[in-house]
């Protein structure tokens, strides 16, 4: 197997890696490739940002310090190998459960308040398990024959279920779904087998009548506007219609940075956070958005050739599932602002203002840094 | 058959994981091209159309927020209302010299000189046409200084916003609650459309429980704006409609008489109609200003809130769990009645203490020359100790455990505000999944004798206690308590009441063993011997009640930090119940003191107070 990413030629890579960067690089464990993609992206999302919010400076510089946060986080996951890695997954796994309880348990009456004040820096236990799941599952698939016996697969519905659960209820029908999702990621990537697969799916299609039921009556509107967006002017409707023109009259070069109308006049709802996405296709038209989903794709396609060459099955499941859910919340939220699927309030990853997914976010890039960096190390 | 042995084949799991990755990839570009196919569609495909679109908006709607409905008492006085506030805006084209207009302001003195950095900045992040607060909530004194100079300030407004507040503050702040600014979490849970452009939401309490009939229902306007984002003109306006008026069943007569009689002191007072369930009166001292909160409190402020050792943000009444104490006695005797453990005229002789064959530990009374040869009717009246001991451990902790949970004791009453506490009765079941160690987990025969005077574990909140006080004076009919009178729309005034709910009743109980304890009870508040007699005399009314001493064996983890108040929070909690008139009861009440010492000198007074209070008007 080729040892270049995309079956660049080797020369180039070989240049780096015996330069001053390249060391820099393999002393931190840091992956030269995932770098520029995540790089990229950012660089974006604060041109963007800079233009949806008024071209405020201190917003920006918010963002920035949140983005160090996060590559803070980066830099810590990347330098814990893979096998500490496996091995701390169930303790983080059970600490995630411990919060969550905590966090049912401890609900009402300072909350309320605390809620309205957000004192210092709020802590989501629904974050920890973003990680924590998929890390658990492929710690649990690791030592096992696959694709998983039907043992095994139960064993995968119980810890996928009590976070869910708990997450659900709180709650967060959003991070729950996605949590789901990167558990079953971690279950297909393992090999589970058609059989299993088609079952889960006819499943699925036989539980939507019943999501419908438990779904708030705002979130019935949302799946509803989808089909009539002029029905509901005020609320995801609105917000649909608007970013669509923001995209559409974008065309093919854009509006100008500073210069998107639907942006600048705020017509454009959100336009910092869950529809950044409009304003990018507005200022920098087709190109820019196609600039940005490339970068997204070299991240995911860096991740999945990382998951491809890694050693062991708990690597191998993890950087995959890692990589696949990362595409997941970028096809989401950009299918959504364009219309293609109900409004779910996921933010744009790494592009959209906030920084509590972020963090969460970056620490996976570090895990996959680490299992690239540490896999060559053995190796040598 | 030996079973199969699967092991890992590493080769063979290499290259399952390989097909599957190449299905991942074909399923992450496909979606990829189904994104990129509409962003051609959008942006090339349909680019004239949106092109066209985008230069002909200038319609943007906005959304005018509805009035929140107000929170009216059970005759109609206004608890929670919004009333103007009113705030100095600034727009900064119209404003000739910036520079001098800022000095001026300060040293006129309406803006203070340390808010002029950030007023300085967001200036000069907006765009000029955009109106900039310079001052929030001012004062009589500041709108007059402001409103002498305006003509020295172009540029410069008033505008009158509506705030959320509360006439009686403190005396009705747990029972109502607050509003606060919309939070991240609050946003999870609420339709965005229909809070497009409101900033407050209910906290807690009846602000929280009510959110959804008070809030009321958002308009619109559709504002034709110029090529900068100026408002030019509103083309159409669909009103907002208001939030529906929330009726409590709260009588303030009874509520500021609760709060006048807690005021300095650490306690909860809950009055609750026996015949509907209706709560009169729901009081916990201290407590908050919910003005100030509603306003927005600095984080100093919060934060001195929270830390406050006498706790003002804990609401006791909902979620304070004290041992009950004697107050338990009426329901012990009905449980000796009901089981046959004991008649109204069997006696027990008392001689200050009590104990079990074959100990030597002795159970005193706080007599300690004890009552002498009491029945059920001297027993509650003088709340003589070692008749329960000796009902109690006849009776066995188990049924009388399950009796008292008849009266609602042990579980949430159901009230239509959330946070609520269960309370605790123990049973030799709940002891042994309570406890870790096996020398633990036994029940003791002696704390069935403490548990007959409502000592060791047995825990209930003042307002469980108000409810098994009502359940008594209906004679074992319950109803689930409820603040919740009913609504009235604010438009058209139409007002619905809401039924009153039943809930199961005490079950197979004699009307003569109910008369047989309410008697004792009578005996309580007039009875040569009463323990509260001198709370009941020279009423206009009969009434009957019963006073309880709980002694305090935990001390909150705040307060051992400061040792001279040590001893005045391990004094005895004070408790009360009590209910009127005696043939038909109105009123049931009941009070705890925290640290009162006594509860029928400090505890019985206050309910005397909240039952003049609300008897005083005609039913």
């Amino acid at each position: 197997m080729s040892t270049s990413a995309f079956g660049l030629s080797l020369e180039p890579r070989r240049r780096v890696e015996q330069g001053l960067l390249g060391r820099a690089l393999r002393f931190l464990h840091l992956d030269g490739w995932l770098l520029v993609g995540i790089g990229g992206v950012l660089l974006i999302s604060l041109l963007a940002l800079y233009s949806a919010e008024g071209q405020q400076l201190t917003e920006l510089l918010d963002q920035v310090a949140r983005m160090l946060v996060a590559l803070g986080a980066l830099l810590f996951m990347a330098q814990i190998s893979p096998s500490w890695l496996r091995r701390g997954s169930p303790l983080i796994y059970a600490l995630g459960i411990v919060l969550l309880i905590l966090v049912m348990a401890t609900g009402d009456i300072g909350k309320g308040a605390q809620r309205w004040l957000d004192l210092g820096v709020r802590f989501q236990p629904s974050e920890i398990m973003k990680l924590g799941l998929p890390m658990t599952l492929c710690w649990l698939l690791h030592d096992r024959p696959l694709p998983p016996s039907f043992g095994v697969l139960l064993i995968v519905v119980v810890l996928l279920v009590v976070p869910v659960g708990l997450i659900a209820e709180q709650p967060d029908l959003g991070t729950a779904i996605l949590i789901v999702l990167s558990g079953a990621v971690v279950i297909f990537l393992a090999g589970l087998g058609w059989k299993y697969l088609a079952a889960v799916s006819a499943l699925t299609g036989a539980a939507m009548p019943a999501l419908w039921l438990v779904m708030h009556d705002y979130q019935r509107k949302r799946v509803l506007t989808l089909l009539d967006p002029e029905s509901d002017p005020l609320g995801a409707g609105y917000h649909i219609i608007q970013s669509k023109i923001a995209i559409g009259s974008g065309g093919i070069f854009g509006k100008g940075w500073l210069n998107g109308t639907q942006g600048q006049l705020e017509f454009l709802p959100e336009r910092h956070t869950d529809f950044i996405f409009a304003v990018i296709g507005e200022e920098f038209g087709l190109l820019g958005a196609l600039a940005l989903l490339l970068l997204y794709l070299l991240i995911v396609g860096r991740g999945l050739y990382i998951a491809a060459s890694a050693p062991d099955t708990f690597s191998r499941l993890l950087a995959g599932s890692l990589s696949i859910t990362f595409f997941f919340y970028v096809f989401v939220n950009t299918a959504m602002v364009m219309g293609l699927i109900p409004v779910v309030g996921v933010p744009l990853p790494l592009v959209s203002a906030g920084g509590t997914s972020m963090v969460t976010l970056m620490a996976g890039f570090g895990i996959l840094m680490s299992i690239q960096t540490h896999r060559k190390l053995v190796a040598r | 058959m030996a079973p199969t042995l699967r092991i890992k084949d590493h080769w063979r799991e290499q290259q399952l994981f390989t097909g599957r990755l190449l299905v991942a990839i074909l399923f992450v570009l496909g979606l990829t091209g189904l994104v990129v196919g509409r962003l051609v569609q959008l942006q090339v495909g349909k680019y004239e159309y949106y092109s066209v679109q985008s230069s002909g908006n200038r319609i943007r709607v906005e959304p005018v927020p509805p009035i929140r409905g107000l929170i009216l008492d059970r005759n109609g006085k206004v608890l929670a209302e919004n009333t103007p506030s009113y705030q100095l805006e600034m727009t900064p084209e119209q404003v000739p010299d910036m520079a001098d207009t800022l000095t001026r302001l300060v040293a006129s003195g309406i803006l203070p000189e340390g808010d002029l950095p950030e007023l300085k900045e967001m200036v000069a992040s907006r765009r000029a046409f955009d109106t900039v607060v310079v001052a929030e909530r001012l004062t009589d004194e500041e709108l007059a200084a402001f409103a002498v100079r305006r003509p020295h300030f172009p540029g410069l407004d008033i505008r009158a916003r509506l705030g959320r507040s509360y006439p009686y503050g403190t005396a009705a702040a747990h029972l109502l609650g607050y509003v606060g600014g919309i939070s991240a979490d609050d946003k999870k849970t609420l339709d965005p459309t229909a809070y497009a452009g409101t900033t407050h939401v209910g906290k807690i309490s009846v602000e929280r429980s009510f959110e959804t009939r008070l809030h009321g229902t958002p308009g619109h306007e559709d504002v034709v704006v110029n090529v900068h984002g100026r408002k030019m003109q509103v083309l159409d306006r669909v009103r907002s409609l208001p939030g529906e008026d929330v009726i409590l069943t709260i009588d303030m007569d009874a509520q500021m008489a609760a709060n006048q009689g807690l005021q300095g002191k650490r306690g909860a007072a809950v009055a609750i109609d026996p015949r509907n369930g209706e709560v009169l009166a729901f009081v916990s001292t201290p407590a908050y200003d919910p003005n100030a909160i509603s306003a927005g409190l600095s984080r100093r402020a919060y934060l001195a809130l929270q830390e406050d050792l006498d706790q003002p943000m804990f609401n006791r009444a909902l979620r304070g769990q004290y041992p009950p104490g004697s107050t338990i006695k009426p329901m012990v005797a009905l449980a000796a009645l009901h089981y046959g453990v004991a008649t109204a005229e069997r006696r027990v002789g008392c001689r200050g203490a009590f104990s079990l064959p074959g100990s030597s530990h002795r159970f005193r009374d706080w007599k300690p020359e004890g009552h002498g040869s009491v029945d059920l009717y001297n027993a509650i009246e003088q709340s003589c100790d070692v008749y329960f001991y000796t009902v109690a451990r006849e009776l066995g902790i188990d049924r009388l455990g399950s009796f008292l949970e008849s009266f609602g004791l042990g579980s949430v009453t159901g009230i239509d505000i959330g946070g609520e506490k269960t309370g605790l009765v123990p049973s030799i079941a709940w002891k042994k999944k309570a406890f870790r160690r096996p020398g633990e987990q036994v029940w003791f025969p002696g704390e069935t004798v403490i548990a007959g005077i409502g000592q060791g574990y047995m825990l209930v909140t003042p307002l469980q206690l108000a409810h098994a006080t009502a359940t008594i004076a209906a004679k074992g009919q319950r109803f689930q308590p409820t603040l919740f009178r009913g609504t009235r729309n604010s438009a058209t005034g139409t007002i619905e009441y809401e039924a009153p709910r039943p809930l199961p009743p005490v079950p197979d109980q004699e009307p003569a063993q109910w008369a047989a304890i309410i008697e004792g009870m009578h005996g309580v508040m007039h009875g040569p011997r009463g323990t509260a007699r001198a709370v009941g005399l020279n009423a206009p009314y009969q009434m009957a009640g019963k006073s309880g001493t709980a002694q305090v064996f935990t001390i909150g983890q705040k307060e051992k930090y400061i040792a001279k108040d040590v001893a005045e929070r391990r004094r005895d909690h004070a408790l009360f119940i009590a209910f009127a008139p005696l043939e038909a009861p109105r009123i049931a009440v009941a009070v705890v003191i925290e640290n009162g010492e006594s509860g029928s000198k400090v505890a019985a007074p206050i309910a005397r107070a909240v039952m003049d209070a609300y008897l005083r008007n005609p039913s």
